[in-house]
């Protein structure tokens, strides 16, 4: 896959058709793999790559890169191209700016996970079969694949690319991935378990920010948490308060728009389960308002943003569920 | 929050009020001489849309046990459409705040008309009762905002 990406890009590159790419390249580590531009054949040779550590979604890069001039090559992995859709929507990016070139996504790894399971040193990785061989300083490791797969990419929504200029390997389809099990087993709780439960996630936040910054669809130019009026700028939480509402705003501002990529769990350094506060979104606008998956297309109108006379009133929230 | 000299808990509502309906509501319970708890404050918006999900928790952390958003009835926003969206959005928000486990009887949406003082002065009454009944906000408080 990776050879394929390079030589196409370079073909790409070669007649003029871009000017520029966008993929990822090595980090220090193995694992730790960053979204990069390259512009010339010899940067793509050099540290070009794409594997099983490979999970950064580009789009939102594109928002800044699709407005300089020329044409950029993106690579998108299925979820990424939700994201692209999702900002064509927006106004966000100029599609005609970016030459798309979807290419598949098996799952991604989780260097975190495979560590927590004592394999350290870790120099590669290798798919075979069900399992992944991890080549480490200390020598080979076989672990199940499932085990160590990014949590985003367990309950992958799609494998299908909804926006491409041409695609290297097949177009896969949509799936059904019981991505909302959690959030339903969290609804199913007492009020006092959840609180509890929010509580020991949300007190870990370090009000980093890598949530927001790493979020596609959180692209304002004007942040409410960069605001110096707000009393909130930048900051790290003081108390129960600010971090409760730092992840409930966090999330709120991209109901309905969220494409539920996993980007934010993937980037959080605490582990803490953002996805699950956007997908209790996702999952409510499903029920009340009707299925909507952001990013699917690019002419629908957003839940928040539409209304019907016969929508339910708030009042739903205290008939249903657990108190 | 404040506790009386019998030492029972009184709650304070903050009831965000539409200018073109329930705050005239509130004014015509208010010259009909119908009672409703001074618990409640009264804050002024041009539309129940103005109200940002900021705005409630804002509420909360100054020290609000609970939070009441009054609108005109859908259909009759003097905006046409902005209650529309505050039920969509409030729904969202309430939603969320009762998956993060806070008590849910502490936010509601209600609409009332210029013409039903009475409805008013029935929901604050009704509603700071079922505060008054969950006891003072903890879950969703600044601590540097504690009264006493």
């Amino acid at each position: 896959m990776q050879e394929a990406m390079i030589a196409r890009a370079k073909e790409l590159l070669a007649d003029g058709t871009v000017n520029r790419v966008i993929g990822w390249k090595k980090g220090e580590f193995a694992y730790d793999i960053t979204p990069a531009i390259f512009e010339t054949p010899e940067e793509i040779n050099k540290d070009f790559v794409y594997d099983d550590f490979t999970a950064a979604n580009v789009s939102k890069y594109l928002v800044k890169e699709s407005r300089r001039e020329g044409k950029i090559l993106a690579f998108m992995k299925p979820c990424d191209t939700y994201s692209f859709n999702q900002l064509i929507k927006e106004h966000r990016v100029i599609r005609e700016n970016v030459y798309i070139i979807g290419i598949p996504s098996w799952g991604k790894l989780d260097a975190e996970k495979i560590k927590s399971m004592g394999v350290t040193g870790i120099l590669g990785a290798q798919r075979d079969g069900n399992d992944i061989k991890i080549s480490t300083l200390y020598g080979e490791e076989k672990l199940p694949f499932f085990d160590v797969m990014l949590e985003k990419c367990k309950s992958c929504k799609s494998k299908k690319h909804v926006i491409y200029d041409e695609l290297i390997g097949e177009d896969g389809e949509v799936i059904d991935s019981n991505r909302f099990d959690m959030v339903e087993q969290l609804e199913n709780m007492t009020a006092q378990e959840r609180y509890d439960f929010w509580r020991a996630q949300l007190s870990k936040c370090i009000r980093c920010n890598a949530c927001k910054n790493v979020c596609p669809a959180c692209t304002c130019e004007k942040c409410v948490f960069e605001n110096p009026a707000s009393g909130i700028e930048n900051k790290a939480a003081v108390d129960s308060f600010e971090e409760n509402m730092f992840h409930i705003i966090r999330a709120f501002h991209v109901a309905g728009r969220c494409t539920d990529c996993g980007e934010c769990s993937r980037v959080c350094p605490q582990n803490i389960p953002l996805h699950l506060l956007n997908r209790k979104f996702i999952k409510d606008i499903n029920l009340l308002y009707g299925e909507y998956q952001a990013g699917a297309d690019t002419t629908s109108r957003a839940p928040l943003t539409d209304y019907t006379q016969d929508d339910c009133e708030a009042s739903i929230v205290h008939e249903r569920g657990v108190e | 929050m404040q506790i009386n000299e019998n030492k029972e808990f009184q709650p304070l509502i903050v009831a965000f009020c539409c200018n073109w309906c329930s705050y005239a509501g509130a004014d015509l319970s208010g010259t009909n001489r119908l009672n409703y708890p001074t618990n409640v404050k009264i804050i002024r918006v041009p539309c129940s849309c103005r109200v940002n999900p900021m705005f409630i928790l804002r509420a909360f952390q100054r020290g609000a046990d609970g939070v009441i958003l009054c609108g005109c009835h859908p259909g009759d926003c003097h905006y046409t459409s902005g209650n529309y969206f505050t039920r969509r959005r409030m729904t969202l928000l309430f939603s969320m705040l009762d998956f993060l486990g806070i008590e849910r009887d502490r936010t509601r949406v209600e609409w009332v008309s210029a013409a039903e003082g009475a409805k008013f002065a029935a929901t604050m009454n009704e509603f700071t009762e079922a505060v008054k009944k969950l006891g003072p906000n903890r879950r969703l408080e600044d601590l540097r905002c504690r009264k006493q």
